[in-house]
């Protein structure tokens, strides 16, 4: 599914290296976790494979399926499958959130050759969707994320990434600024679309998301690379003593 | 103090060599009058405060240049649907493309009919436009005043069921149009006046609303899409007590528009609002000139202004809100802001405030930018491409002005002109 080889990357307006050679690979149906302490290149990752200008690959390669993600623009990745769902969402004044819903999914459809969606059909499509998720008409109805709370935001990342209905999902911290209740709420919401293949990359400082979205593999990134990999019991272990043991160990 | 203005005598006396003033009917007084400001004031030159940042010889010489006549394939607003159409056609009233003028609730016939005695139109035509006159001369007002060919009169007697829709297309290469409206709306009744098209060559306007008492006035143009027009138009309203003034202009195209608007709020609890949302690519100058003045108390007025510029196209807003003595709770808005796509284009702006009372609660602003990188990139990486991306963030700038249109259905028809626009001008 995501294979990422060797990824170098820095940052463009300087010469600071941020990746320092990333591997890993996301089989199709599988929940990776990506932990690691502040500043290790984790949301960096996440910014680069969807194509967030600013930074510059110095090295190696990541593909989604047989796309060359790199060298496509960040609406092609999209097409191609891949959803970032965004640490902290950004607020657009002036479009609704449905009109933007409805572009997203029919530019990404005409993109695929598919035919488009009609109004009434994405009008039902979206409703049910929203409901599991709590969001009601009215946050449908105003600009997007425009005074939405914290946990209102994540949720919206969450149902443009249940309508969108990508391959590869990565959420960046997407249980930063939520409560016990909301988090549950976005794991669910992220748990219903764990089937039908679709792998998920999950970037977190805490093991408590993991508690609600189990993964299957948990990787320790530090410096720019993947320093450890393992089961969830790694996570459970990072929860327990930090990451300084885990730093020494491979230092 | 500046130094006394300089007349600009000779070109003035050049325009009105090849213009006829009106010597018939009961607006021949009021027209003597208005040339006699019009010399006293002479003709805007580029050294005069209000035309720093709009080079008036385009609006000021003596002859149009010929220019192409660009193919009207833009249809007037609210087409199709009930109001009553007014045609002018290179500024001549066109009577078989018009509806018959008649309309339940309002009194209306046109200014070159000389033969009605319109006692109404009489002691209000040109008296709006000479208050508007202090303290800064609009001298292109004047003239329109003077030398106006036609134009509509309309009294307003009760809240007629559909719009006055007036519609000005275009089809000489070089007629320089003159039309001056008079409009006066009695105590509680309500109009809605809309006005589509590129008109002419250059066109010239006025038009004096007075709004009585309790009176609401709304207003929707369109300022036709020809790439080489030339306008001036001008806007003078006095407001009642808890009369309403709503006024909303779109622009996409023109080589020069120069649009003023003077507000006098002059009975308590009234409410202005007068909004823009232009949009202009390469060869193209627009400028918005507002002047507010409240002078009763607990008024409110909002000017709202977005432009939408590339390809070298220049922005100018020139907005003022001016407290009086005695104007108390006066609630005053001011925002003017321009969406800059490229590099080369410029916006220039001038936001005052003077106020003379202490119990007012007055703000403005003005910001020129880009658009939004990281607003951009959300919505690319939901697969909605660059082209398009751009088109939405500048649609949801325009936003904010053309919601101060009431009317559903007319907001959602300036909608669709403006991601027309859009879709026509990609780079």
């Amino acid at each position: 599914m995501l294979k990422i080889n060797n990824l170098h990357v820095q940052l463009e307006e300087e010469e600071k290296q941020i990746l320092k050679g990333v591997n890993l690979e996301v089989e199709p149906g599988k929940v990776h976790a990506i932990m690691g302490p502040n500043g290790s290149g984790k949301s960096t990752l996440s910014y680069v494979l969807a194509g967030r200008p600013g930074y510059q690959v110095t090295e190696g390669t990541a593909h989604l399926g047989d796309v060359d993600l790199l060298n496509i623009e960040p609406e092609e990745r999209a097409a191609a499958g891949l959803f970032l769902a965004f640490q902290y969402p950004v607020e657009i004044p002036g479009v609704g959130n449905m009109t933007f819903l409805r572009t997203a999914v029919n530019a990404q459809r005409k993109a695929r050759g598919e035919e488009e969606m009609s109004a009434a059909e994405f009008l039902k499509v979206i409703r049910a969707k929203a409901k599991t998720l709590k969001i009601d008409a009215d946050m449908l109805k105003r600009p997007v994320n425009v005074g939405f709370s914290g946990g209102e935001k994540k949720r919206n990342e969450i149902l443009q990434m249940a309508m969108l209905e990508p391959k590869m999902c990565i959420l960046d911290e997407t249980d930063s600024g939520l409560d016990v209740d909301a988090m549950k709420l976005v794991s669910e919401g992220v748990n219903a679309l764990r089937d039908q293949g679709r792998g998920f990359l999950v970037i977190t400082h805490y093991q408590r998301l993991l508690d609600h979205i189990k993964p299957d593999v948990v990787h320790i990134m530090s410096d720019g690379r993947i320093i450890k990999t393992g089961g969830p019991e790694l996570a459970l272990e990072v929860e327990h003593n930090g990451y300084a043991d885990i730093l020494s160990e491979v230092a | 103090m500046a130094a006394p203005k300089q007349i600009n005598t000779t070109e003035t006396e050049a325009r009105i060599d090849t213009l006829t003033l009106p010597q018939d009917g009961w607006s021949a007084g009021s027209r003597a009058d208005a040339l006699a400001r019009l010399r006293a004031m002479g003709l805007p030159g580029r050294r005069d405060e209000y035309w720093k940042f709009t080079r008036p010889d385009a609006l000021v010489q003596a002859d149009v240049p010929a220019t192409e006549v660009f193919a009207n394939d833009e249809a007037p607003l609210m087409d199709g649907q009930p109001c009553l159409r007014v045609v002018f056609v290179d500024g001549v009233f066109d009577a078989d493309a018009s509806d018959d003028l008649a309309l339940e609730g309002i009194e209306i016939s046109r200014l070159a009919d000389t033969s009605a005695d319109i006692h109404w139109a009489q002691s209000l035509h040109g008296t709006l436009e000479t208050a508007g006159q202090t303290p800064v001369a609009r001298p292109l007002a004047a003239l329109t005043t003077a030398f106006a060919t036609d134009g509509l009169l309309i009294r307003v007697t009760g809240q007629p069921d559909k719009p006055v829709n007036v519609i000005y297309n275009r089809s000489s290469d070089s007629a320089d149009a003159m039309l001056h409206h008079v409009i006066k709306l009695e105590q509680g009744t309500k109009l809605t006046l809309l006005e589509s098209g590129p008109a002419a060559a250059r066109l010239n306007t006025v038009m004096e609303v007075d709004v009585a008492d309790t009176a609401a006035f709304h207003h929707v143009r369109t300022q036709g899409r020809d790439h080489q027009r030339l306008a001036a138009t001008h806007v003078f309203a006095r407001l009642g007590e808890e009369s309403i003034f709503k006024s909303f202009t779109m622009t996409a195209n023109g080589k020069m528009t120069r649009n003023e608007c003077v507000l006098d709020l002059k009975g308590d609890d009234a409410v202005a609002h007068v909004a823009g949302a232009c949009v202009g690519d390469g060869d193209f100058h627009h400028d918005d000139t507002v002047f507010v003045t409240h002078d009763a108390v607990n008024c409110e007025s909002r000017q709202v202004f977005k432009k939408v510029l590339r390809n070298g196209a220049t922005g100018v807003f020139q907005g003022k809100i001016l407290v009086k003595a005695g104007a108390q709770k006066t609630d005053g808005y001011q925002i003017s802001q321009s969406l800059l796509l490229d590099g080369d284009s410029q916006f220039l702006a001038k936001p005052e405030l003077e106020i003379y009372a202490d119990d007012v609660a007055c703000s403005h602003g003005s910001t020129s930018g880009a658009i939004d990188d990281e607003a951009l990139f959300y919505l690319r990486s939901r697969g909605v491409p660059v082209e398009l991306a751009t088109n939405l963030l500048t649609l949801a700038f325009l936003a904010e002005a053309v919601q101060e249109i009431e009317d559903e259905d007319l907001r959602a028809d300036i909608e669709t002109r403006m991601s027309g626009w859009l879709e026509r001008h990609r780079t």
